[in-house]
């Protein structure tokens, strides 16, 4: 078991440090042919079917998103646009041969132009066993800050 | 004092807006921003909200009308009200939260009077220490101040904060189609709000949004990023696809990358009174899917084939409400603009659901809700960094005029309006149009 959580918190690392170096198609690559990433406005919500979602995506529309800020004329990308994710409080609920779920806690501050935000919550992972590690069915994140008004947008996953 | 400033500057914005050009004052002098909200916001029809947002009786949510902090609530009669949200005793804000249900009163939180819906003096505790003053429920001052006039539109709630001025139906004219339109696609002609309301913040004056929304010219440069990125993706899909079909599309976003920037000019802006306007085209498309084929069937249904054909052919993308709504009737969501200073913007953005048509045209609408309108939008993060970029560039003393000469002299006026001429599309009509209002309302 001790031997899990070490492979999982390994896991939650490398996703959150794949974004902040800004290795999209290798973080992509984390999720599974079926993988989404989830980011509802509101805990209450159970699912992201037929519901507003800040963020609802499978590796198609990620790939639109990816492709989109490594195009040249991606303007908001021009300017100085650095994050650092903080991965934290690691628990895992479920644990069986068919996969994991773990929860964990993030904060991550982000830098543009002069002005730095910070964004904080919670990850909810359902990883898959998968060759040399995990995979991720569904990675679902909790933004404290999603019901306030947003001071400009997201531009990638957090 | 500020009577007087307002007369001064009132005389000097004469100069500021010509038919062709505006000077960068108009965005980022705090005066005038001052001026706008006494002459402008806090006097037109302000859109407050949907009365699905209050359902029950006690349901409220705040909203501002210019400066003004104020509650949209139901009352235990079923009428919706809007009221100051603030305690006539010391000032204090009745409702801190966005929104809620405030049971069978108002409460204030701080010495406990408490109010009716309808703002009217409820009671004060221990009221005797009031005896012989001119406080207590005689006294109209002692309620919560409602706005001036409230009207509701099929379901749309707006306030005005003057006593006088046009109805809302005057005020709205042709710019009513925003909410026949969505209305009308419903087989009950009737829509629900989508209980979700999503906030941006834009660093940039409130017109800067106003005259972007039917700026046919800007989509193909600002967006050609996720135009490009999510056309690659559907040949991508279309390479895997099995044979007879077509593989997912993402048309609502790769439109930008394949609709050429000359095409462009082929669509048409019709420009109305008040600064209100219409870009016609583009979403008029009529897919022979399974989906639209069955909520084709309810609506004939509902309406009969002729009406059906009439509702369906409204040539709609988009409308403008001048000076506080964009509305994108098709696809039944909307964007409210609350200017909070002269550089700060809030656009609170909702979506609505067609009563009674099929779940998968809910979901068609929602897919742009989230992809276009939610705060990780693939659409709005580069407008957003344009508008900013323009505030921050009107600030410099590198020229004075902001120009919006583009197809200048060539619009065509009729039946009391202006329409951009045949393959002039992205004419700069509706800026023109909105400056021209702009500047009646700000004669005061």
């Amino acid at each position: 078991m001790a031997d899990v959580h070490h492979q999982v918190e390994q896991f939650l690392y490398k996703q959150a440090d794949l974004l902040d170096r800004k290795q999209w198609q290798e973080w992509i690559d984390l999720f599974t042919p079926d993988g989404v990433y989830w980011m509802p406005p509101e805990p209450s919500h159970k699912t992201w079917e037929g519901m507003p979602a800040i963020f609802a995506e499978d590796r198609n529309l990620m790939t639109v998103r990816m492709n989109r800020v490594l195009h040249p004329d991606a303007w908001s990308q021009r300017p100085l646009w650095e994050t650092n994710h903080v991965v934290s409080n690691v628990v895992i609920e479920k644990s069986s041969p068919k996969g994991i779920t773990a929860r964990s806690r993030f904060h991550m501050m982000e830098l543009r132009r002069d002005d730095v935000r910070h964004f904080a919550g919670s990850y909810t992972h359902h990883l898959v066993k998968a060759k040399g590690g995990y995979k991720i069915k569904l990675q679902r994140v909790d933004m404290t800050n999603a019901q306030a008004a947003y001071d400009y947008v997201l531009q990638v996953w957090v | 004092m500020l009577q007087e400033r307002s007369a001064d500057l009132s005389r000097s914005l004469s100069g500021y807006v010509e038919p062709d050009r505006v000077r960068r004052e108009v965005y980022n002098d705090p005066q005038i921003f001052e001026l706008e909200m006494q002459r402008i916001h806090e006097r037109v029809w302000t859109y407050c909200g949907h009365e699905s947002q209050v359902p029950k009786a006690g349901d409220y949510y705040t909203m501002q009308i210019g400066r003004q902090p104020m509650i949209m609530v139901r009352g235990v009669d079923g009428k919706v009200n809007v009221l100051y949200n603030r305690c006539p005793h010391r000032g204090n804000m009745i409702c801190g939260d966005r929104h809620g249900n405030a049971g069978e009163f108002f409460r204030c939180s701080y010495h406990a009077w408490t109010f009716k819906h309808d703002g009217k003096l409820r009671s004060i505790p221990m009221d005797s220490a009031y005896a012989g003053t001119r406080f207590g429920k005689s006294n109209p001052d002692c309620d919560m101040k409602r706005a001036a006039r409230v009207e509701n539109y099929r379901g749309f709630v707006f306030a005005s904060l003057a006593n006088d001025g046009p109805s809302l139906r005057e005020f709205l004219g042709e710019a009513i189609v925003a909410f026949d339109d969505m209305c009308d696609r419903s087989p009950e002609g009737k829509v629900e709000v989508v209980p979700n309301c999503f906030r941006v913040i834009q660093h940039s004056n409130w017109k800067l949004f106003l005259e972007n929304q039917l700026d046919a010219l800007h989509p193909s440069v600002v967006h050609q990023s996720t135009g490009r990125a999510a056309h690659n993706v559907e040949k991508e899909l279309a390479k895997k696809a099995k044979k007879g079909e077509t593989g997912l599309k993402y048309h609502m976003l790769s439109a930008f990358a394949t609709v050429t920037i000359d095409k462009w000019d082929d669509f048409q802006t019709l420009n109305y009174p008040g600064g209100h306007s219409v870009l016609t085209g583009y979403m008029g498309l009529r897919p022979q899917d399974p989906d639209t084929l069955a909520y084709d069937k309810i609506m004939i249904k509902a309406y009969g084939q002729k009406r059906f054909e009439e509702i369906i052919g409204v040539n709609i993308h988009h409308v403008i409400v001048y000076p506080g709504l964009s509305v994108q009737s098709p696809l039944q969501q909307l964007r409210a603009v609350r200017p909070l200073g002269v550089d700060r913007t809030l656009t609170e953005i909702w979506h609505f659901r067609l009563k009674g048509a099929p779940e998968a045209i809910y979901r068609r609408s929602l897919a742009y809700y989230n992809l276009v309108n939610s705060p990780a939008t693939l659409i709005n993060a580069d407008d957003l960094e344009n508008f900013w970029k323009c505030h921050q560039g009107l600030a410099s003393d590198g020229g004075d005029w902001v120009s919006f000469g583009r197809h200048f002299g060539h619009d065509v006026e009729k039946d009391g309006h202006v329409e951009s001429a045949p393959k002039m599309g992205t004419s700069e009509a509706p800026m023109r149009g909105q400056m021209k209002a702009w500047s009646e309302y700000m004669r005061g």
